[in-house]
């Protein structure tokens, strides 16, 4: 099937939204324009036999491969059954249709983001973390600083335009703030990850008014929480600059942070 | 008449000697530090060997409470053996369960005895921990007579895989198929950031952060589980765990009772990688690599962690360098050459040119610098890309220098690396590749000679050439390691002695200190 074929079949049907833009309903490619032809592989736990890759299939042409090709079936274990399935998929893709959230910030390598703070600041940049209130999971906020960092990038320690100084477990805000001083931090990251009844929404508005009563408002060092409780969204409500969730990496942070200094800086 | 070459790499024995003389060097000084000092998790394994076990209601472990009570009655310079047996002698409690509980009341306030009352201190102290001791050498026991019964490893590389659920009751039936799909070692990974933790966690636990926490009960249940795959199997299947952190050396002394059989204990790791205290991990490991010594388990260093933040070719002379000072310090705290699973890593950029005949290089000088240690070969993970199938590719070329340079133990590298915890098939793919190799290439070794004044030949001769400079500036030092690890000479990391975490659980040694462990520890 040719390309102007299917979007013929779009045109003829009434009710139907305006014509995408030239161009933009693709289909996965094999070897021909327009073949539509994937590979997938997986498991399903059953032991291995006809009905085995028939229910392989069966899976394939519900999830719209037809016709499915089952190229390969190996038993793991008595109970489990792993598949390689090739077949032509008749789904379309319209590109003008993609939502994506685009990032704010750009994302920046180690050295990129050294090389920035460098031209931008003239001085390494200060940033002092700490897991506050009762929480003693540091988990966190080690995975962010610490150089052995998570998911296969190195920590803010790594960077070398990037002084960290990680306060640990259960600092008080208090301590915080005078640390933060002590240090001219550029920035202040806040993690809390185990929490119970809300605390650490509390505890984040304590910081964030204790940073507010304490810095003039155009000195005040940029604000930042993560952990798996919080929602991206709240950053406003709770007074603080950004909030990261769950599977944030210390790039992203490190990028934010750069980003954010280096344009305060500018302006 | 030509003579015959040393080995493949034709090393210079006065190079590799000079190397060993300079890792002597090195690491004198910081054995003579250990000895000086003792720490707050030396003292917590001492009372964990007398038997000191359980936690109160808030999970504090009793080894914790006792410890912080005898420290603010009498410091921590003179040991915790001293205070705690006199208490006991004076009718303060019954056991150390009842004199922990008692202390954290506030009801019992500690002395440092004198005379003959420190003589009956030290005494009944060495009597109960060498109860602990005597535990381990029991285990030590038992683990050669079940691997006589069931059988080992059929082969090296034994083949080493990582479960990592957070939840022990999860881990456990994982283990089990790991170890049925033919794994010979199994990790569990620990939760994240528990290295950190100045106190090791209570009982069976559910949960975790990537990975499981290291608790005695963990420990003691799968442990009981792998025995049982033992039977089934008909070869033993070794556990291993960590003993890093600011709790090495309690760690230990839970894995010598609990017949762990191998555990990563690296000298720098800590420091480098966790900031702790210099002074606190090289006091800490020396007790812990000493334990390990007794418990007759193998420690794997962690030299690929170099190579995850530096580069792999530029850095290639810092994983040697460690190696030495690891085997190095592991000699001097009593350990084997067959304990010494040294570390290293399959982590050159493959975009490179001629990357595979350097990892072959480099494989090649460790395996002939220390013939006779196992030596643990560490898949990659740095370029692991998310493209499956390339990683697939490269998993399959570190096989191939693990079969070609005849590693110990093969980290079973998953081509899911960076993109999910493995998968059922991910593992069962990822052992096909092992096999394949083994089966294809594991005899290739026999064949392959590398050209005398090749490539392979000249590359690792420098790296070891560059160790040797490294170890030489590093004494060019005024405090020789200490200062080098200061001034960032390791990585990028600057660790100065006097900060990082744990150093207030440090403290010099008193003209009295006594600790039984240690005694009974060093005589062997």
């Amino acid at each position: 099937m040719s390309e102007q074929d299917s979007s013929g079949d779009v045109e003829t049907v009434a009710e139907q939204p305006p014509t995408p833009p030239e161009g933009s309903i693709v289909r996965p490619y094999g070897d021909t324009t327009g073949d539509g032809m994937v590979q997938i592989s997986f498991t399903l736990p059953i032991p291995h036999s006809k009905v085995a890759e028939g229910a392989a299939a069966q899976l394939a042409n519900k999830m719209g491969m037809d016709p499915a090709l089952v190229v390969h079936a190996k038993p793991m274990g008595p109970g489990f059954t792993f598949f390689v399935v090739y077949g032509r998929v008749n789904h379309l893709v319209d590109t003008s249709k993609v939502v994506v959230v685009e990032r704010d910030y750009p994302l920046l390598t180690p050295k990129e983001a050294n090389a920035a703070i460098k031209r931008a600041l003239r001085r390494r940049l200060t940033v002092v973390g700490a897991c506050i209130g009762t929480d003693a999971h540091t988990v966190g906020i080690d995975a962010i600083l610490n150089i052995k960092g998570f998911a296969g990038e190195k920590g803010l320690e790594y960077y070398r335009e990037l002084k960290v100084v990680n306060l640990g477990a259960q600092v008080s805000v208090p301590q915080l703030v005078e640390r933060a001083r002590a240090e001219k931090a550029d920035a202040v990251l806040v993690s809390q990850v185990v929490t119970q009844r809300d605390a650490h929404l509390l505890n984040t508005r304590e910081m964030s008014a204790a940073f507010r009563e304490s810095y003039p408002s155009d000195r005040r060092p940029l604000l930042i929480v993560g952990g798996p409780r919080f929602d991206e969204a709240m950053a406003g409500e709770l007074g603080v600059d950004r909030v990261f969730s769950r599977g944030t990496t210390p790039g992203e942070v490190a990028s934010y942070l750069v980003h954010q200094l280096t344009q305060r800086k500018a302006s | 008449m030509s003579r015959r070459p040393h080995g493949k790499l034709d090393l210079d024995p006065a190079t590799v000697k000079q190397a060993r003389a300079l890792a002597r060097k090195v690491g004198r000084p910081i054995v003579t530090t250990a000895k000086k000092h003792t720490t707050v998790a030396v003292e917590r394994a001492t009372l964990r060997l007398a038997g000191l076990e359980g936690a109160d209601a808030e999970g504090t472990p009793w080894v914790n409470r006792l410890m912080d009570v005898v420290r603010a009655d009498t410091g921590l310079e003179h040991g915790v053996a001293l205070p705690v047996w006199d208490a006991l002698a004076r009718g303060e409690a019954g056991d150390l369960v009842s004199l922990a509980q008692k202390a954290s009341a506030g009801s019992v306030t500690f002395r440092l005895p004198e005379g003959r009352d420190a003589a009956r201190a030290r005494t009944a102290s060495r009597k109960q921990v060498g109860r602990g001791i005597k535990r381990i050498d029991q285990r030590r026991v038992e683990r050669d007579r079940m691997i006589k019964r069931q059988g080992d490893a059929p082969r090296t590389p034994w083949i080493y895989l990582i479960v990592a659920t957070g939840d022990i009751y999860e881990d456990i039936p994982q283990a089990q198929q790991a170890a049925r799909e033919g794994a010979d070692v199994i990790a569990v990974i620990r939760s994240t950031g528990q290295s950190l933790l100045d106190y090791v966690p209570e009982g069976a636990t559910r949960e975790g952060f990537a990975g499981t926490y290291a608790t005695q009960e963990n420990f003691r249940l799968m442990r009981a589980a792998l025995d049982e795959s033992g039977k089934e199997l008909g070869r033993y299947i070794r556990l291993t765990n960590y003993a890093s952190g600011l709790c090495m050396p309690e760690i230990a002394a839970l894995a010598g009772m609990e017949r762990l059989d191998m555990m990563l204990n690296d000298s720098m790791y800590g420091i480098l990688f966790r900031d702790i205290n210099p002074v606190r991990t090289f006091v800490d490991q020396r007790f812990s690599r000493q334990v390990h010594a007794r418990a007759g388990i193998i420690i794997n260093t962690g030299e690929d962690n170099y190579l995850t933040t530096a580069d792999a070719i530029e850095a290639a002379h810092t994983v040697t360098t460690s190696q030495l000072l690891n085997e190095y310090f592991a000699k001097e705290a009593g350990l084997e050459d067959w304990q010494l699973g040294l570390g290293h890593a399959f982590e050159i950029d493959p975009e490179v040119p001629d990357s595979f005949r350097m990892e072959l290089a480099h494989a090649l000088l460790a395996r002939e610098l220390f013939p006779a240690a196992p030596l643990k070969w560490m898949p990659p993970t740095r370029h692991m890309t998310g493209d499956v199938f390339r990683g697939y590719l490269l998993d399959g070329f570190f096989n191939l220098v693990g079969a070609l340079t005849g590693q110990g133990i093969l980290l079973v590298g998953m081509m899911t690396e960076a993109v999910v915890t493995p998968w059922i098939s991910d593992r069962d793919l990822a052992l096909q590749n092992v096999r394949y190799v083994m089966n294809a290439a594991g005899e290739l070794h026999r064949d392959f000679r590398p050209e005398p004044d090749g490539f392979i030949v000249t590359r690792a001769n420098q790296v070891l050439g560059e160790s040797l400079e490294l170890m030489e500036r590093i004494l060019e030092h005024e405090h020789g390691l200490l200062d080098a690890i200061a001034d960032g000479t390791f990585g990028l990391m600057k660790r100065p002695a006097d900060a990082g975490r744990g150093l207030d659980g440090v403290a010099k040694k008193s003209s009295v200190y006594y600790n039984p462990a240690s005694e009974i520890l060093e005589e062997a």
